[in-house]
């Protein structure tokens, strides 16, 4: 008997094997290359050995030591690989403006004296020791915790100690707040329309339950871009909503309805109320028919009935859905990249700037991390709830 | 008790209204004759379904988004189905209850985040710009639809059928090939339609790991819905909502197939 268990358990595996291999290489190993490229730092220390040894030592206070000018010039020298060296002015730079114009300076300027290690005959700026310290920050470890305190508009002080940004600096504090609330009106409109719709819809029989669940899987099944091209079009100036309301006389100029957050959030609860009817309506058939007759019988006017008996055991139903709709929206792309305007972009939008107009992938890896997270917690809450309803049936 | 069925009738018109009409709207906006999307809509003609198919954009997008499509299809449910035979027992066993719980997660993370991860990894292996990066990027979205229903097929099959087929001297793999596989046949349909369906709304991914020689048909709806507007998108919205009514009645076929047996 044990044998049986045991090859069962074998064949099972094998069975599996291909597919657990398959997304362990082309869905946990991207997951874990985007994690490390938002903490991995190692172009400083590479490009520039000798400096990361003699620099070590440095109060970074101090006049910049000869010694430490002299291994600098080594390794500016030594560097043969202009895509390193660019590479670097930008690691550099994006700690502290000027490089892009010091680097380029100085290693010139070493090309042409093959013997001099002198850096602030070359330029002044070397003797300020502000822009010594970047180098020794950067060359000091190969994993940098800059772009996960960037994600949320920390930085390190020069004495290292962990600071809010200049104001005005960053926006991404600002995004995330952004992404939360729109998230959190989208929720919220799901579920005023998504509670009373699956109460309808539970509380109807035959065709007309059909007609109710089938308006919902209809729109769900529709592709999703054709859904928000769908949005795009009415929401428009010249759009039907706009030119209906203007026929009807209702409004003289028309409402601006697209590339505000108004339209971003009219075309997600549309695309997401479905996850939101959906759970709440397979609660509410589980409730016994009679409870509510019951309520009445007892006295209970409909508004108590419904607040003392109908909700608090549609209760389970209404948090899986408000979780499953919040999640769905935090990580939204398609819909406020082509409905909203520029003040309406998501974390999404910010993490696909990042990686694909300004091939930042430390800053892409680092909100993607914050997003990935946030969605994990979420998903482990959902699941912990629903895994809590099936042990309860 | 009649001003409350009033209400109800009301609302839920309303929000059927809300639910159906967007998706109901486009679709006259395709056979439009004008070049701009708004109504009234001047005449009718079938203009833009011709620029559909003879436009060059259009044309190689729609083949591009039937190749990988197919790809994918193939990919994820050969994938997907040998997936479902090895966790059908999951009950019996924690380490398949675990996997199983663990293949639903690349329908949680959003899709930029691990479009990002699959940029960065498929430069790495010049799988990016291929047809090969985009079918893998796809299957890895759609491999938890077919397994869900695979899984669901396969474990509404009576045990005993099995069990008799291999009393009856049927080795292991005659009983797969002709008692399990032939029951599991609607599922395994219906996961496989899944699959397609995914590949083809699919746009982030894309976004991150195609080229522009894998343009797909969502891709370029993305795009021109960004960038130039036209009529051609709510022909080609008209085309996905025709699709997705076939694929409906496919998949509910499928299963009546299924119950009547």
């Amino acid at each position: 008997m044990k044998d049986d268990r045991k090859r069962s358990w074998l064949v099972s595996m094998a069975l599996v094997a291909p597919l657990v291999l398959f997304l362990i290489v082309f869905f946990a190993a991207p997951l874990y290359t985007m994690v490390s490229a938002a903490i991995s730092d190692p172009i400083a220390a590479r490009a520039l050995p000798h400096t990361s040894s003699a620099i070590s030592s440095w109060d970074g206070a101090s006049q910049p030591s000869p010694e430490m000018q002299a291994a600098l010039a080594d390794d500016l020298r030594a560097i043969e690989d202009d895509q390193l060296f660019g590479d670097l002015v930008r690691r550099l730079n994006s700690a502290k403006s000027g490089f892009r114009t010091l680097m380029p300076k100085t290693r010139n300027a070493l090309r042409q004296d093959a013997a001099t290690v002198d850096l602030i005959a070359i330029d002044q700026r070397w003797a300020d020791p502000a822009f010594w310290h970047p180098v020794k920050v950067a060359t000091a470890s190969t994993v940098t915790d800059r772009n996960l305190l960037a994600a949320v508009d920390l930085e390190r002080s020069p004495s290292g100690d962990i600071q809010a940004m200049p104001e005005g600096s960053s926006a991404n504090r600002a995004t995330l707040v952004r992404t939360f609330i729109v998230s959190l009106s989208v929720t919220l409109a799901c579920l005023l329309i998504g509670l009373p719709y699956a109460m309808v819809a539970a509380s109807v029989e035959g065709w007309k339950r059909q007609l109710l669940l089938g308006a919902v899987l209809l729109p769900l099944w529709t592709s999703l871009l054709v859904r928000t091209a769908a949005w795009f079009i009415l929401l428009q100036d010249n759009g039907l909503i706009n030119s209906a309301l203007m026929a009807l006389g209702l409004i003289n100029s028309p409402l601006p309805l697209i590339f505000n957050r108004a339209g971003v959030i009219i075309a997600m609860t549309h695309v997401l109320l479905p996850f939101m009817v959906l759970p709440i309506f397979s609660v509410l058939i589980s409730i016994p028919k009679n409870l509510m007759p019951a309520a009445a019988s007892l006295g209970a006017p409909p508004l108590r009935a419904f607040w003392n008996v109908l909700l608090p055991m549609s209760t389970r139903g209404i948090v899986s859905g408000s979780l499953l709709v919040f999640m769905s929206a935090l990580g939204y792309y398609i819909t406020p990249a082509l409905i909203g305007g520029a003040r309406d972009q998501m974390i999404s939008s910010v993490i696909a700037y990042y990686a694909t107009g300004a091939a930042n992938w430390g800053m892409a890896g680092a909100l993607g991390l914050v997003l990935l997270v946030a969605t994990l917690i979420l998903y482990t809450v959902y699941l912990r709830l629903s895994g809590e309803e099936e042990a309860k049936r | 008790m009649n001003g409350l069925n009033v209400a109800k009738l009301v609302f839920g018109v309303a929000a059927m209204f809300f639910l159906l009409a967007p998706l109901v709207a486009i679709l006259p906006l395709s056979f439009t004759s004008s070049v701009f999307l708004n109504y009234p809509i001047p005449g009718y003609s079938m203009r833009w379904f011709e620029e559909l198919v003879t436009a060059d954009v259009w044309r190689r997008a729609i083949v591009n988004s039937l190749i990988i499509g197919v790809g994918t299809t193939i990919l994820a449910t050969v994938l997907g189905t040998l997936g479902a035979l090895g966790l059908r027992n999951h009950a019996a066993f924690w380490s398949l209850a675990f996997i199983r719980t663990a293949f639903l997660l690349p329908m949680v993370v959003p899709a930029v985040v691990l479009g990002v991860g699959m940029q960065l990894m498929f430069a790495r292996y010049n799988l990016t710009n291929s047809y090969l990066g985009v079918i893998i990027a796809h299957s890895v979205l759609a491999v938890p639809f077919v397994v869900i229903n695979v899984l669901s097929v396969l474990q509404a099959i009576d045990p005993r059928l099995e069990q008799a087929a291999a009393s009856l001297g049927a080795g292991p793999v005659t009983v797969l090939a002709r008692v399990t596989l032939p029951l599991a046949l609607p599922g395994i349909i219906s996961g496989a339609v899944f699959a397609f369906a995914t590949s083809l709304d699919e746009v982030v991914l894309t976004l991150f790991v195609a080229g522009p020689n894998q343009r797909t048909l969502a891709r370029q709806m993305f795009s021109s819905i960004r960038e130039n507007i036209s009529p051609a998108i709510a022909a080609a919205a008209f085309v996905f909502i025709v699709g997705t009514i076939l694929v409906a009645l496919v998949l509910i076929l499928s299963r009546r197939s299924l119950n009547r047996r």
